[in-house]
């Protein structure tokens, strides 16, 4: 058996376990699968299912039909949370991928002190983003924080009682904690470039910023892709931020879809209208995910069986 | 474990030998602006942290007095003093108790799974399945299933108990786990396993005396990671405990922040400092197998 497979050019472990019936391989998934579909899938058809009741979360569930979709979907806040979620992704992307590239780029170096900086880069990842709402808004309190005790006039503003401002603030302090993330996948995307493309550019006499725009950006497209996905569909969640930070004020300028559906959900107790905003979360995160490795033109899945 | 630094220690030598001289690629002449981007992030990410560490040794009337950027002059250990005397040892346990919980469970399943995928390769029908639900998972927001989430936690009589926060959370953390672990056990050589099975070992055996070993350092990413996800988790915590004896420490800080000692900034800042102690322990360990094994996770 192990001979003709060999001899077909195929290795033998990738084959071996189908001709034995598949063996105990199966059931050795078994048990991820079974965590994952109980707590992940089962919620997810829930989700589905129960934005199509009501419920307020003391007595029963009844089936509403189009109810909570019709009241969400004619409601206002609606747009909005829609709105203030595409501003912090988008901003928030725009911000954060030239940053992380141009920190990957740098980290990418071999000196031990980018090594160091890669360490210390790393810290705001260690941080619950309860600390961290909680540490921006003490130190952006316009009477006893960093602005005031320095008197820096620029710096002592109401950042999080003017809507434009808390909105600013939501996407700086997500980047805060993100960039590092991000400029460590580009480190390695950037570390993973073969040499001799730079040392061909170079006997050609291009530049750094030729060589970063011609050779560096090209290569780290699927690096762009991981990344950006990562960073949407992650930013789509936001929602322990927005909730220490802001609790979605002033004046819901900050009310995101995530935060949105906690506010329906758990605060005005419309369970059925809090599901159609997760339906619509689900959506909108799956789509963006497709979308982006469309742009890829490479598909995960391919990728591993070709490694295998 | 070396993953993003062996290649580059290959390669450094190799190229300079080949050439007769050090070329001047870009990592070797000064990048000015790279350099400067690289030192102003450093200070944007330092000066907060800082920031938190010299004013939770201050006293209230310091904080309100003093240079904020000025470490304390007469630095105090009171307001750790009083975030221990408070409930956090108790939210800290919580914490501790969700994330092993969590990570022991998540890591091993996800490692069968991985296993699985990787060892049949294409031919199974039923693990390529599994593969692509995974891989969904991954770009699914799992936080737009909280509300079935609660439903279900409230069915089965768990509402309110630490228990209520791991069954989700180990869900939660399959998808990235078996990418992560499927990633580095496809770089186990195939004539290992190949001879294992001449040997007549099970597939049992061979996962757990060849795979695991080999790959511990993926494990030791996914472990660290997971437990990250965790310790740091609000969402989960928020919606399904309602007793203060059930707070975990991100719902602790923001309790506390809120609560009647909110106002007294030094106070809340000790306890986020207490927060971020185990976890930055467990990185100081655990950083080199953190990051090569997350850049190697996530593929190019």
């Amino acid at each position: 058996m192990t001979v003709s497979a060999t001899a077909t050019g195929r290795t033998p472990s990738a084959v071996a376990p189908a001709a034995r019936g598949g063996g105990v391989l199966p059931w050795l998934a078994l048990p991820a699968l079974l965590a994952f579909v109980a707590f992940a899938v089962i919620p997810l058809i829930g989700v589905l299912l129960l934005s199509f009741t009501s419920w307020d979360t003391l007595g029963t569930i009844q089936l509403t039909g189009l109810e909570s979709w019709q009241s969400v979907l004619t409601d206002p806040g609606l747009p909005h949370a829609l709105w203030v979620t595409f501003l912090i992704t988008a901003l928030s992307w725009a911000v954060q991928t030239p940053a992380s590239i141009l920190i990957g780029v740098f980290l990418a170096g071999h000196q031990r002190y980018r090594e160091l900086l890669a360490v210390l880069y790393f810290v705001p990842l260690l941080l619950s983003s309860a600390a961290i709402a909680i540490t921006y808004k003490a130190l952006l309190d316009p009477n006893f924080g960093l602005g005031a005790g320095l008197h820096f006039d620029l710096l002592t503003q109401d950042w999080l009682g003017e809507p434009g401002l808390a909105l600013g603030v939501v996407i700086f302090v997500v980047s805060w904690q993100f960039i590092p993330f991000h400029s460590l996948l580009y480190q390695g995307g950037v570390r993973q470039i073969p040499r001799s493309l730079y040392e061909a550019a170079e006997l050609d006499g291009a530049g750094r910023v030729r060589m970063f725009f011609n050779i560096t950006l090209p290569q780290l497209k699927y690096t762009v892709i991981t990344s950006s996905t990562l960073m949407i569909v992650g930013s789509l969640t936001f929602f322990d931020l927005i909730f220490v930070l802001t609790e979605g004020g002033p004046a819901d300028a900050t009310r995101a879809l995530a935060l949105d559906m906690y506010k329906r959900g758990f605060q005005a107790n419309l369970m059925g209208a809090a599901c159609v905003i997760g339906v619509i979360l689900v959506l909108v995160g799956l789509a963006l995910a497709l979308l982006l490795r469309r742009l890829g033109g490479r598909d995960p899945n391919a990728s591993q069986l070709e490694g295998a | 474990m070396t993953a993003t630094h062996t290649p580059a220690a290959a390669k450094r030598p190799t190229a300079a030998h080949s050439r007769g001289r050090r070329p001047a690629t870009p990592s070797q002449r000064p990048n000015w602006l790279g350099g400067l981007i690289g030192w102003l992030w450093l200070a944007v990410v330092i000066v907060p942290i800082y920031w938190i560490v010299i004013t939770s040794f201050k006293t209230q009337s310091n904080y309100y007095l003093t240079n904020p950027l000025l470490p304390p002059a007469d630095p105090t250990l009171d307001n750790y003093r009083l975030v221990i005397e408070m409930d956090f040892p108790l939210y800290f346990l919580n914490s501790l108790l969700v994330a092993v919980g969590t990570v022991i469970p998540s890591v091993l399943f996800s490692f069968m799974a991985a296993y699985a995928i990787v060892r049949s390769g294409s031919a199974s029908r039923f693990l390529r399945g599994v593969n692509s639900l995974f891989l969904m998972g991954l770009a699914i927001p799992l936080q737009a299933t909280v509300i079935p989430i609660y439903l279900m936690i409230i069915k089965l009589h768990l509402y309110d108990s630490l228990t209520a926060l791991v069954l989700p959370s180990i869900a939660f953390a399959i998808p990235l786990s078996v990418l992560v672990l499927s990633n580095f056990i496809r770089d186990v050589p195939k004539e290992l396993f190949e001879s294992m099975r001449m040997d007549g070992a099970t597939e049992w055996m061979t996962l757990w005396r060849l795979a695991f070993p080999l790959t511990r350092p993926a494990v030791v990413t996914v472990s660290i990671y997971n437990a990250l996800n965790v310790w740091n988790g609000f969402l989960l915590p928020l919606i399904l405990t309602q007793s203060p004896d059930k707070r975990t420490l991100p719902l602790g800080l923001a309790a506390f922040q809120g609560g009647p000692y909110g106002v007294n900034v030094p106070a809340v800042l000790a306890s986020v400092v207490l927060t971020i102690l185990p976890i930055l322990v467990l990185y100081t360990v655990g950083r080199r197998q953190l990051l090569s094994g997350l850049t190697a996770g996530f593929g190019k």
